[in-house]
């Protein structure tokens, strides 16, 4: 491929790219530190990339592939290993006893869902970035994390549910605040 | 109300990923399911609440800048731009070469001029037509050489012509007119002018030096003028100005 063509179809993911970068490593150096060499090897194995393949997905896979073989990206695995993609205990995990909790998360602030997103599993938050954020197809998805599409959808349903549990835990900690302030002055 | 609809198949359904029947499917359970409702207002609810997250971490401007260098390939400049150093390389060359075999031509001519006068001058007969008068030299040529000039009335000033005789130059018959100065004899010679004079003696105006000789020479009127002697530079140059305003 020509190296021009890559010059002016690579640069307009740079944004979303340093974004998904950014939520992966939690720090703005190691996220230039990541796109800054996800750049360098597309760049070098650009001439065999063929066209016709997804060059989003593949310079999400090679990004993705740089960070798990980071410092960061080690860190991350081991702090947590990657649950059983068998989606068995999601009917069970789905709990609707939250759902007024949840509710109440539409006047939390971006910040409480921030946080949430950024206490996840490093494997749990980067396919909902990847769905949610960079609005992936799951065929996409499958591409960049090498995963059959029946794994995409299992691994983001419990990544779902991580998530609300992580905003519903948030909210029910500041519910409980709020009861623990008020109770004095009853 | 128990369900067992899977909530990877909501997911799916949110998402947009699932076939058309499938996906009438379930929006025909969710109408009546309102535990799979609640599930997928949950699910709803953490997408929207994610919506913020896009673009939230924005990269500096330096870091863009530093990228778009890594990447940038290298811009080749049209072909006429690169041109034009080795066009400006060839030109010096062919001008270095073309001085290079001008200049020992010019020297030698101007050379075999000077011979041409102190040829005349050693001469015994250094003149053909001995005359003071102008009007006596002049026709003698006709007939002779191929052009024609006019010589000034030197009556009053410092010269005096001595007479006329005939010469040859690069194969062409020209006019030797010898006029003295006082003591100084003083050559003027006229070719007919032609490529191969322009370039011998495309030189600036006014009186050069030639092996103690002093020397000018000017074109006018399709001729080739040369005035040369050994008096100062300011009578050659006197000379060549009464021939100049005569031709």
């Amino acid at each position: 491929m020509n190296p021009e063509f890559f010059e002016s179809a690579a640069m307009p993911l740079f944004d979303q790219l340093y974004n998904f970068a950014h939520w992966l490593t939690g720090d703005r150096t190691d996220a230039e530190d990541l796109v800054q060499e996800t750049y360098a090897k597309a760049l070098k194995g650009f001439r065999s990339f063929e066209e016709g393949t997804n060059l989003r997905a593949w310079m999400y896979r090679i990004l993705r592939n740089s960070f798990l073989t980071s410092r960061a990206g080690l860190r991350a695995q081991n702090m947590a290993a990657l649950d059983d993609d068998d989606d068995a205990d999601l009917q069970v995990a789905t709990s609707h006893s939250v759902t007024p909790e949840l509710l109440l998360l539409q006047r939390e602030s971006e910040q409480k869902v921030m946080n949430a997103m950024a206490s996840m599993p490093a494997h749990y938050r980067e396919i909902v970035l990847l769905c949610e954020i960079e609005e992936m197809s799951y065929k996409e998805i499958a591409q960049v994390l090498a995963i059959p599409i029946g794994t995409v959808m299992s691994r983001l349903a419990r990544a779902r549910k991580v998530l609300r549990q992580g905003m519903t835990a948030k909210s029910s900690e500041k519910a409980a605040k709020w009861t623990v302030i008020k109770t004095p002055s009853r | 109300m128990d369900c067992d609809q899977n909530p990877v198949t909501l997911g799916s359904y949110l998402d947009g990923e699932l076939p058309p029947e499938q996906a009438d499917s379930v929006r025909e359970h969710i109408g009546g399911c309102g535990k799979c409702a609640a599930e997928l207002a949950d699910l709803v609810i953490v997408k929207r609440a994610l919506r913020p997250a896009r673009g939230l971490f924005t990269p500096s401007a330096e870091f863009r800048r530093r990228i778009e260098r890594q990447i940038e390939v290298p811009r080749r400049r049209p072909l006429v731009w690169r041109l034009i150093p080795a066009t400006i390389l060839a030109a010096a060359v062919l001008l270095v070469a073309v001085a290079w075999t001008l200049y020992p031509r010019r020297s030698n001519d101007f050379a075999e001029v000077a011979d041409m006068h102190v040829s005349a001058l050693a001469s015994a007969n250094p003149v053909d037509v001995v005359s003071t008068d102008r009007h006596t030299v002049k026709p003698w040529f006709q007939g002779k050489i191929p052009f024609s000039f006019n010589l000034p009335e030197l009556s009053g000033t410092d010269f005096n012509l001595v007479g006329g005789r005939l010469v040859y130059f690069h194969q062409s018959p020209g006019a030797q007119l010898i006029v003295a100065m006082r003591q100084h004899k003083i050559s003027v010679l006229i070719f007919q002018d032609s490529p191969e004079m322009d370039r011998a003696f495309a030189v600036p105006a006014g009186v050069r030096h030639r092996d103690a000789f002093s020397i000018e020479t000017w074109q006018s009127q399709g001729l080739q003028f040369f005035v040369i002697g050994d008096a100062e530079p300011a009578g050659i140059d006197k000379l060549a100005q009464l021939l100049k305003a005569a031709n």
